[in-house]
């Protein structure tokens, strides 16, 4: 459906039944709302599933709407420091007006700043009421000492959620990626020179670094597509593909683009041209190596919907999330950080972690239907609304 | 089993012997059907496994095959999927704007009544759903976005606490699930809608009034006039997905609350209640007064 959307004014209601629970948890339900419009063939679909389809559609339009904000909000946080800000994936994507935006929901923010600004930026973002969510100290180390980024910040008011990172890579990978090399290529989205998205290649680069290196799948398809919106956009400009490889062997990621360009062919069908696909073959591993990684990404980049898990699907997500593990970190770091976590159960643990997310929705949602707690709380609400001149009767 | 509220099929399975009893009382007069087809919310619930089965047994929703809440005591499972379906439409079903509202009807006309947990509202939309006004919705008013005319989700109301034992004194006849007692919400019983409502959950009404009840002891049961700055600040607040609708949600609920005549109702009796509301209704004492 998503490769070939003009064949679905077709399909019968049992099938749509399925493609939109599918989607949606794949995260691609507005995504393919906006196809399905480009092609002019919505208004033609059955009542049904295009009111699906619309909804995702007003739920990624105000996503988009809180993300431009959130922006803005970074910007005057950040301004007076002079501290320049490159937006990553999802971000970067919405500020560039680049395809993947389109219908996209966003669960965070992503950032890069200079690894030598990184605790005036937090001090900053901390008065500016962006706090920790990880109450942990272990896990604060962790994330300090061994990973790219900062514990992620949440906005005490407005509950989005912000990851700051220094590069695109842990610096402990068996590749690290200097942000330094990034930053020079990366390109500034306004005049002030404050915001930056990553040079292209450095994009596509990163989103595959993300999508096969770091073991999420519940978003796979998602990412996958997002690779391939990105390379059709930037495909047509001349000496990109050349650009393209060069880069991936300066920063050695020449691995993550490999697995790129085989699963872009394997699962959407959508091979790369001739000559870029030719020079991603130098860099295949071995047989054995290759039927393995099929064997676990064609199960882990479906949708995670029981309509597309075999018996095998649990096991290939979490050894790739053990493989993603240590990409991450050498051995003698990595075991004893998986003995203190006891990620032996991952399925169980992430189970209970996306549970325990679903359920801070579900309370938010509660708290909205709730009155205030107690009289003191309900009149100081009147109060503020009285302050603003809204409260007196006409 | 696929089962029709109002504009939404759910697809539900469950082998718990509490739901599909409550289903069976409280959903006699909807539209079913076993077939395949597309159903709007694939819903289950079931019992986790493991000892849990037999000490303190416990039952979950799941959405698609996903599990949302926590789990809840099995004894809870009924009410489960009556917050379960409310979360399904809140949180999808944005090609409406939704209310936290209850909503009834006559002559084509509608009543929204936002209110709290602990207004009243449900008490008194059952009371007046049961003294011939008809149900629209207990918990969810369905905005169109088109013509901002009211969708019918007549699904049953929530009862709960003393409302249980006053709903079961002043309409005899009304069929009632079990009270479920020490849930978050305190004893909690769900009534079944009118069948009237039922039938016509295809007729759409056009939202005419706006009003805030709150049962207060001693209160006199008058209408009391509100600003409509107030009321569009309140129903903003009341609205599940207001701010997922951006621009075209104000513009909706401003034209709501310009057409609609906005009162705070403080009542103490039902039959006060029913009075004024009788009165609001066209042909009414209130409804001429307003539309002179």
């Amino acid at each position: 459906m998503l490769g070939k959307p003009e064949r679905v004014t077709s399909l019968p209601l049992d099938l749509w039944d399925l493609a939109i629970r599918q989607a949606r948890e794949a995260g691609v339900l507005a995504r393919l709302c906006f196809q399905l419009e480009d092609l002019g063939i919505l208004a033609q679909l059955p009542e049904k599933p295009r009111e699906h389809l619309e909804a995702a559609r007003t739920l990624a339009l105000k996503h988009a709407r809180d993300v431009r904000w959130e922006v803005t909000c970074l910007r005057s946080v950040l301004a007076e420091s002079g501290v320049p800000i490159t937006l990553l994936k999802g971000a970067a994507y919405l500020l560039a007006d680049l395809p993947p935006a389109r219908g996209r929901l966003f669960a965070d923010i992503d950032i890069m700043v200079p690894r030598t600004r990184l605790e005036e930026v937090e001090r900053l973002l901390l008065h500016a009421d962006w706090v920790p969510m990880v109450k942990d100290l272990y896990d604060q180390r962790y994330y300090r000492r061994w990973t790219h980024q900062i514990p992620p910040l949440q906005h005490v008011l407005r509950h989005s959620v912000l990851d700051v990172h220094h590069t695109i890579v842990p610096p402990t990978a068996h590749a690290p990626v200097s942000a330094a090399v990034l930053a020079s290529e990366s390109l500034p989205l306004d005049d002030d020179g404050q915001l930056h998205v990553l040079a292209p290649e450095d994009m596509v680069l990163h989103s595959a670094v993300h999508l096969f290196n770091e073991g999420e799948f519940n978003r796979g398809l998602r990412d996958l597509l997002d690779l391939h919106d990105l390379l059709s956009h930037f495909g047509r400009r001349p000496a990109f593909w050349d650009r393209l490889t060069g880069r991936a062997e300066a920063l050695g990621l020449t691995g993550p683009l490999f697995l790129c360009c085989r699963y872009l062919d394997r699962v959407l069908g959508a091979p790369l041209p001739d000559r870029a696909g030719e020079a991603t073959l130098q860099w295949q591993p071995s047989t054995l190596k290759r039927t393995t990684f099929d064997a676990l990404f064609d199960r882990a980049l479906l949708p995670d919907h029981e309509s597309c898990n075999d018996r095998l699907t649990g096991a290939a997500r979490w050894l790739l999330y053990v493989r993603a593990h240590y990409l991450r970190m050498p051995l003698h770091l990595l075991l004893p950080h998986l003995a203190r976590k006891s990620l032996l159960r991952p399925a169980d643990v992430r189970e209970e972690e996306d549970r325990r997310r679903r359920q801070t929705r579900i309370e938010q949602l509660l708290r909205t239907m709730s009155p205030p707690k107690n009289e003191t709380d309900r009149r100081q609400a009147m109060q503020r609304s009285d302050q603003i001149g809204i409260g007196s009767e006409s | 089993m696929s089962l029709k509220t109002g504009p939404f099929i759910s697809r539900i399975r469950t082998r718990l012997p509490a739901v599909i009893d409550g289903i069976a009382l409280l959903y006699a007069d909807y539209p079913v059907s076993e077939a395949e087809g597309f159903a709007d919310f694939h819903l289950a619930l079931t019992q986790p496994p493991g000892a849990r089965r037999w000490f303190r047994p416990q039952a979950l929703f799941e959405f698609d095959g996903v599990s949302l809440f926590k789990p809840l005591p099995l004894t809870q499972a009924l009410p489960m999927l009556e917050w379960g379906l409310n979360w399904c439409i809140s949180n999808h079903a944005h090609h409406f704007l939704i209310i936290h509202a209850a909503a009834i009807e006559r002559d084509g006309c509608a009543v929204i009544l936002p209110g709290p947990p602990g207004s009243g509202k449900s008490t008194l939309t059952a009371f007046l759903t049961g003294n011939g006004w008809r149900l629209l919705s207990d918990e969810l008013a369905l905005l169109s976005l088109d013509d901002g005319r009211v969708t019918p989700l007549a699904r049953p109301l929530g009862l709960k606490n003393q409302s249980i034992d006053l709903i079961g004194r002043l309409l005899p006849g009304a069929r009632m699930s079990p009270p479920c007692a020490d849930t978050t919400k305190g004893t909690v019983a769900l009534l079944q809608a009118p069948q009237d409502s039922v039938f016509r959950s295809d007729e759409t009404a056009h939202p005419a009034w706006i009003i805030f009840p709150r049962f207060m002891p001693g209160a006199e049961g008058q209408l009391q006039s509100r600003s409509k700055a107030r009321t569009l600040i309140d129903v903003g607040h009341n609205a599940f997905n207001y701010s997922i609708h951006g621009k075209r949600g104000f513009e909706l609920l401003s034209h709501l609350v310009d057409s609609c005549d906005c009162y705070d109702f403080r009542y103490s009796s039902m039959d006060q209640a029913c009075r004024t509301f009788d009165a609001l209704a066209p042909g009414g004492a209130a409804f001429k007064a307003a539309s002179a």
